[in-house]
């Protein structure tokens, strides 16, 4: 049964240089390679005997991870006076250092200045023991609060997305913790289950609230819309982090998607801002898994990348800002959950080219198919933009010199020009070097602050090479080179 | 007996406790105690040894028939050791003890001769436990200054040969021929039938270990490390943690001073081998000549044949893996009065009954049945119950009636559980408990609740509105008017009320917690060797008890106060009343540290686990081991009675629970699904389920009724103790919850079925 951890032990043996280093620090100089040997093995023996005993101090604790305290009392029980300061609560501060072809190891004891210590400020006080309760177990079910831990584990939410079959196996295995985490199956449905034996179906999952679920659901999804920036900050903060949403998550994808359909026919762009929020914070959750929701969650994102209009005044609302964030809020959708199955990724991209190379298309909507495509990575940006961007550079420079046909034209125009640009230029200056994918291009758009997005990435805007400009200048048009000095 | 073996064990504890506890220096004997202790090599556990050996197996002598001429041994050999150290004056007292008992012995001594079982071999019947006591004493000599002649032992008896046991491995075999020998019973044992591989495969470890000591014994250290290399690999995995203990040990030197090794040389392995498979195996190896095996058998290990079918693996790998083999079966043949006490009938006052119907509308229709059914119970006297009166108890207060009444009450109000009823679990973090918690008890009552932490403090929470304060200073106290009602509130201060208070006094990490049935006592177990007895009423020490020299792993009070036991490092567990500062008993047996102890229901028996992996049953009254019940495959962290008294449960660094029938000493279930140590066991008020706790942070549900229910004890599972386990843990599993990152350490039933749980959180 032991064929494969066969124990080794017997042969571990401290080296014989450090009983000379040892000796040599009392002050004994010359050691037999003998006296050496013989004091290795009795040390090595010992060491290990302290070391068992240790372990029990560690059982006996209550503890998985042996402290140098643990090796005090195995060493005062032997009657060995203990080392003392060795307080180490962490790691044992061994320092390692070679030179004339010895190898040491030590720990460090710094010099302090004590008018150092005398000077600096008290750090703050540990707070005492407190003891709390909640509830594990309530009638045998486990309620889902932040003290218990989430209810059904992302890993398990993602084999049950992706792999619906497999899911049910660890729960015939186990029942009892993972039904419980599904929900409120009863105990009564549960013994009926068990006796099913082997047809047992995945079991239904009901979406039932408790009260003071329904009480936070709807606090938080008030707070979230609501007017109140600080609310808000926490509401948002919440989602991020609670584990114990799993159940809510269905109502709040619903809640998003509607609050999208409605909010975009009203032009409502800092609801649709909150919104697209929501689901960043959502994405932000380790404790969730979104696959299950995508149906609803992306078409609102989409709609927020590419809808025509946003806001009720699109010449002066920074609507742009909006499409960015869930531009990226896509990408990182894509990067997440994109598998072969779904297939998420090239169905927006097929999304977005299609709209952009359609003539008609507006430049709001042009912009977000942009942003979108151009959020998706390196690769996106080198076969899908780079080959458009002469018939691109053409199009908006006959908005931009031409008649003025209507302002919201312009502005959109200037917009699509300010995004190709530098993300061109950077793509071609990284192709142009030899480089190729290796980091993923940097939005240049800087988020207003009044809008306050929760933005992923500082919005570090990339300084071209000069040359590379120089290129895309006249791959563009000649004429418009004077408009289009990079900032 | 009783008063004899008490004056045996304080006449032995007189010469050190004196000098320890009552702080008169005697010097005489303090001196010659620090030589005994410096001259045994620093292995240090001198003292628990030989102190343990006498007053233990003097008990025995009083009591029990199985082998008085060997425990005459024992003493003649303590007798030797003493004299040699030169300890004249413990001689005289022992032997003026000794003088008595062995007059007692006299008359059944002659008739013990056979009293061993099987009766194969006859160097190997006698009793395990006080040989091996015997050796442990004389293993000491060799470091003590040589004193050539041995002193002859009065009464003209057999003088026992203490040299053989000092001389364990003395035979000298050609080192190369070791594997060769091994090698030649690995293929005999693979070449025979089926049936009885199994069983004799149980001779590969014992056999392998005491090979390898022989080896090393006699300084062949390179053949020792190629036999270790070559074999160890067939050994079953849970011996794992011996062996890399042994693979440590590559001299003679190392084996000086090592309590494992001591274990291994002096006491004898138990092998439980039905007939037919020994005489296999004696036939194989007389044929052989193999002497070199046959010896060791014959010294070292003890097997204890039985008739009828040979074992199959199953039944051998779950009842084995303890340090010493399994437990004999004789060992477990004492009855065990596992039956509880008669409840004292106290009157529930009626009005206050009709009151509590009122306010609790809608019950008053199920508590009157259940009141009558309790009733009914506590009259009839069960049969299993020891006498009423078998040890002395302590008196009910007034106090402790009201109390009853409380709970009684409260009794009624309980939910039943079952597999459709789940009990609701409130847990209770510690938070910010950097100091590390060590230990956790509750009060039956589930009022208060106690923490023993690694920096030596107990703190203690009242978990009601209530809080804790203190009794007011003795000036203040005379201030108070004595004949007033409420004097009992007057008493009280005040300005001490809070929601917790430290007790300060320990001086190393507090292992083992308990609270007194009265709510009035804290006790705490402690690295610095004493358990301290605390008052709840002024958060003041009352006593120190000091008697372990080592870190005292666990403590527990009796279910009806006074009595509390403690166990520790020093492989001994006590029994103690809170009013001696003397142990009363001393439980000594154990092969490793006493790691848990637990009081039976009755308050008769005390279980104690241990990190040798066996749980042993002692009998209070008389300090006899009634059961020995092996199983575990690793240190036995947590025991629970259930509340009927009649099973035991027991969870182990192994994950795995087991559960035990007391009545017949057996094994009757295995409870699978913890990763972890098991630190807390508690069956619910009715006993219906199990609940376990576990260093992998879960609280898991088992159903006991269920578990009780599936075994089957024909009459021939229960003489030969061969029991088919159910393999349905997993059907027995309720539920299992998961804590964000905190081990469970300590679990209790409120007395309406609501499970408490306990634990620090371990980010």
């Amino acid at each position: 049964m032991a064929e494969e951890r066969r124990p080794k032990q017997c042969t571990v043996v401290l080296p014989t240089e450090s009983m000379k280093a040892m000796a040599e620090s009392i002050g004994v100089g010359q050691l037999q390679e003998e006296s050496c040997a013989a004091l290795s093995e009795e040390v090595s023996y010992r060491i290990k005997e302290i070391a068992q005993d240790a372990l029990k101090f560690m059982h006996h604790g209550k503890r998985r991870k042996l402290m140098t305290s643990d090796i005090d009392h195995a060493l005062k029980i032997k009657n060995v006076e203990p080392l003392y300061g060795f307080q180490s609560q962490e790691f044992i501060p061994f320092r390692f250092a070679s030179g004339g072809g010895r190898e040491l190891h030590f720990y460090e004891e710094k010099e302090v200045d004590l008018s150092d210590i005398i000077n600096t400020p008290l750090p703050r006080v540990p707070l005492d023991v407190s003891l709390k309760a909640h509830w594990l177990s309530i009638e045998g079910v486990q309620p889902a609060i932040p003290e218990n831990p989430p209810p059904a584990p992302k890993e398990q939410q993602k084999a049950e997305s992706t792999e619906p079959l497999k899911a049910v196996k660890p729960g015939q295995e186990e029942e009892g913790s993972i039904q419980k985490g599904q929900g409120a199956t009863s105990a009564e449905a549960k013994g009926q289950c068990k006796k099913e034996g082997l047809i047992r179906m995945k079991p239904r999952s009901t979406h039932e609230l408790s009260v003071e679920q329904q009480l936070y659901y709807k606090e938080i999804t008030e707070a979230c819309v609501g007017s109140c920036e600080a609310k808000r900050a926490e509401a948002l903060q919440s989602i991020a982090t609670d584990p114990g949403l799993y159940q809510m998550l269905p109502r709040f994808s619903t809640f998003i998607s509607e609050g999208v359909r409605v909010n975009v026919v009203q032009n409502n762009l800092a609801l649709l801002i909150y919104l697209m929020r929501m689901v960043k914070a959502l994405m932000d959750n380790p404790t969730l898994y979104l696959e299950k929701y995508l149906h609803e969650l992306i078409p609102a994102v989409v709609t927020c990348i590419v809808s025509k209009q946003l806001c009720l005044r699109p010449d002066v609302d920074n609507h742009w800002a909006l499409r960015d964030f869930a531009a990226r809020l896509m990408a990182q959708s894509c990067k997440t959950f994109s598998t072969t199955t779904n297939n998420i990724q090239s169905r927006i991209t097929k999304t977005f080219t299609k709209s952009w190379l359609d003539e008609k298309t507006q430049w709001t909507t042009r912009y977000g198919c942009i942003a979108g495509l151009s959020e998706l990575g390196p690769d996106v940006i080198k076969t899908l933009i780079i080959p458009r961007l002469t018939i691109e550079g053409a199009r908006i420079k006959a908005v931009i010199e031409g008649p003025v046909v209507s302002n919201i034209d312009k502005i959109g125009a200037d917009h699509v020009q300010s995004l190709l640009l530098p993300r061109s230029t950077l793509t071609v200056s990284q192709s142009g070097i030899g480089g190729s994918v290796g980091s993923r291009t940097p939005s240049i758009i800087k988020v207003p602050s009044s809008l306050t997005l929760m933005s992923t990435r500082p919005g570090t805007p990339t300084q071209p090479s000069p040359p590379a400009t120089k290129y895309i200048v006249m791959a563009t048009s000649a004429g418009a080179s004077s408009t289009q000095q990079v900032p | 007996f009783h008063r004899l073996f008490i004056l045996l064990v304080h006449a032995h504890f007189i010469s050190k406790m004196a000098a320890v506890q009552d702080g008169q220096v005697d010097l005489e004997v303090e001196k010659k105690e620090i030589k005994t202790e410096t001259s045994n090599d620093g292995s240090g556990n001198n003292n628990a040894n030989s102190s343990s050996p006498g007053s233990t197996s003097l008990g025995a002598t009083s009591k029990s028939p199985t082998g008085p001429a060997e425990d005459q041994q024992t003493l003649l050999a303590v007798l030797q050791f003493l004299k040699r150290n030169k300890l004249n004056e413990s001689v005289d007292i022992l032997r003026r003890e000794a003088g008595l008992s062995v007059e007692i012995d006299d008359s059944p001594g002659s008739a013990s001769g056979g009293a061993g079982s099987g009766g194969a071999s006859n160097s190997t019947v006698d009793g395990g436990d006080t040989n091996s006591l015997l050796s442990r004493v004389s293993i000491a000599i060799p470091a003590a200054p040589a004193v050539t002649a041995a002193p002859v032992p009065p009464k003209g008896l057999d003088q026992p040969d203490v040299n053989v046991v000092l001389s364990a491995y003395s035979q000298q075999g050609d080192p190369d021929l070791y594997p060769l020998y091994y090698n030649g019973l690995k293929k005999f044992i693979e070449s025979v039938l089926d049936c009885h591989r199994a069983e004799l495969s149980q001779v590969f470890y014992p056999l392998f270990v005491h090979m390898y000591l022989e080896l090393v014994y006699n300084n062949h250290e390179v053949e020792a490390k190629q036999f270790f290399e070559k074999f160890s690999g067939d050994q079953e995995c849970y011996y794992a943690e011996d062996l890399r203990i042994l693979s440590g040990m590559t001299k003679k030197e190392h084996m000086k001073g090592n309590e494992t090794m001591l274990d291994f040389r002096t006491s004898k392995f138990v092998l439980r081998i039905s007939r037919d498979s020994y005489q296999l195996l004696k036939r194989h190896l007389q044929e052989r000549q193999n002497n070199q095996i046959w010896n060791i058998i014959q010294e070292h290990l003890y097997i204890d044949i039985f008739d009828g079918m040979p074992r199959s693996k199953s039944q051998i790998d779950a009842m084995s893996g303890s340090l010493a083999g399994e437990a004999k079966r004789d060992a477990n043949k004492t009855k065990v009065f596992y039956g509880l006490l008669k409840e004292p009938e106290i009157e529930v006052p009626l009005d206050d009954e009709d009151e509590e119907a009122e306010n609790e509308e809608g019950k008053p229709k199920k508590k009157k049945p259940k009141k009558d059914s309790m009733g009914s119970k506590s009259k009839k006297q069960d049969p299993n119950a020891p006498q009423q009166t078998r040890i002395p108890l302590p008196e009910l207060k007034d106090s402790d009636k009201l109390d009853k009444i409380m709970n009684m009450k409260e009794a009624a109000k309980k939910i039943r559980l079952g597999s459709d009823n789940l009990p609701s679990i409130c847990f209770y973090t510690f938070l910010n408990a950097y100091q590390g918690l060590t230990a956790v008890d509750i009060t039956d009552d589930s009022s208060l609740i106690a923490g023993g932490f690694a920096d030596s403090t107990v703190r203690v929470w009242s978990v009601t509105p209530k809080k804790l304060r203190r009794v007011k200073s003795a000036a203040d106290l005379s201030n108070i008017d004595k004949e007033s009602d409420d004097v009992l509130e007057r008493i009280m201060d005040e300005k001490t009320a809070s929601e917790s208070k430290i007790l300060y006094g320990h001086s190393g990490p507090v292992y083992g917690i308990s609270f007194s049935p009265d709510r009035n006592y804290l006790l705490s177990s402690s690295e610095d060797g004493t358990v301290r007895l605390w008052s709840l009423q002024t958060f003041t020490c009352l006593v120190g008890y000091k008697g372990h020299n080592y870190p005292v792993w666990d403590t527990q009070f009796s279910p009806y106060g006074y009595y509390f036991v403690s166990g520790g490092h020093d492989r001994v567990a006590r029994l103690w009343a809170t009013d001696h500062y003397q142990p009363l008993r001393m439980f000594a047996g154990h092969l490793a540290d006493v790691t848990c102890t637990r009081f039976h229901p009755n308050s008769n028996y005390v279980a104690t686990g241990s990190a040798d992996r066996t749980i042993r049953l002692w009998d209070v009254l008389n300090g006899n081991c009634v059961r020995i019940l092996t199983g575990h495959k690793g240190p036995i962290h947590s025991l629970a009675f259930s509340p009927n008294g009649k099973f035991m449960a027991s969870g182990a660094t192994d994950g795995r629970v087991l559960l035990w029938d007391i009545g017949h000493g057996l094994m009757i279930g295995e409870l699978k699904g913890h990763t972890d140590t098991i630190y807390a066991l508690r069956f619910s008020r009715d006993g219906e389920i199990l609940a376990s706790g576990s260093m992998d942070n879960t609280v898991k549900l088992w159903d006991t009724l269920k578990a009780f229910d599936d075994v089957e004890l024909d009459d021939f599972t229960a003489a030969t103790g061969h029991i088919h386990l159910p393999e349905n843990s997993q059907e027995l599993l309720l539920g299992s919850y998961t804590t964000k990152s905190t081990p469970v350490i300590h679990l209790h039933f409120t007395r309406r079925n609501l499970l408490l749980a306990a634990g620090a959180y371990n980010p």
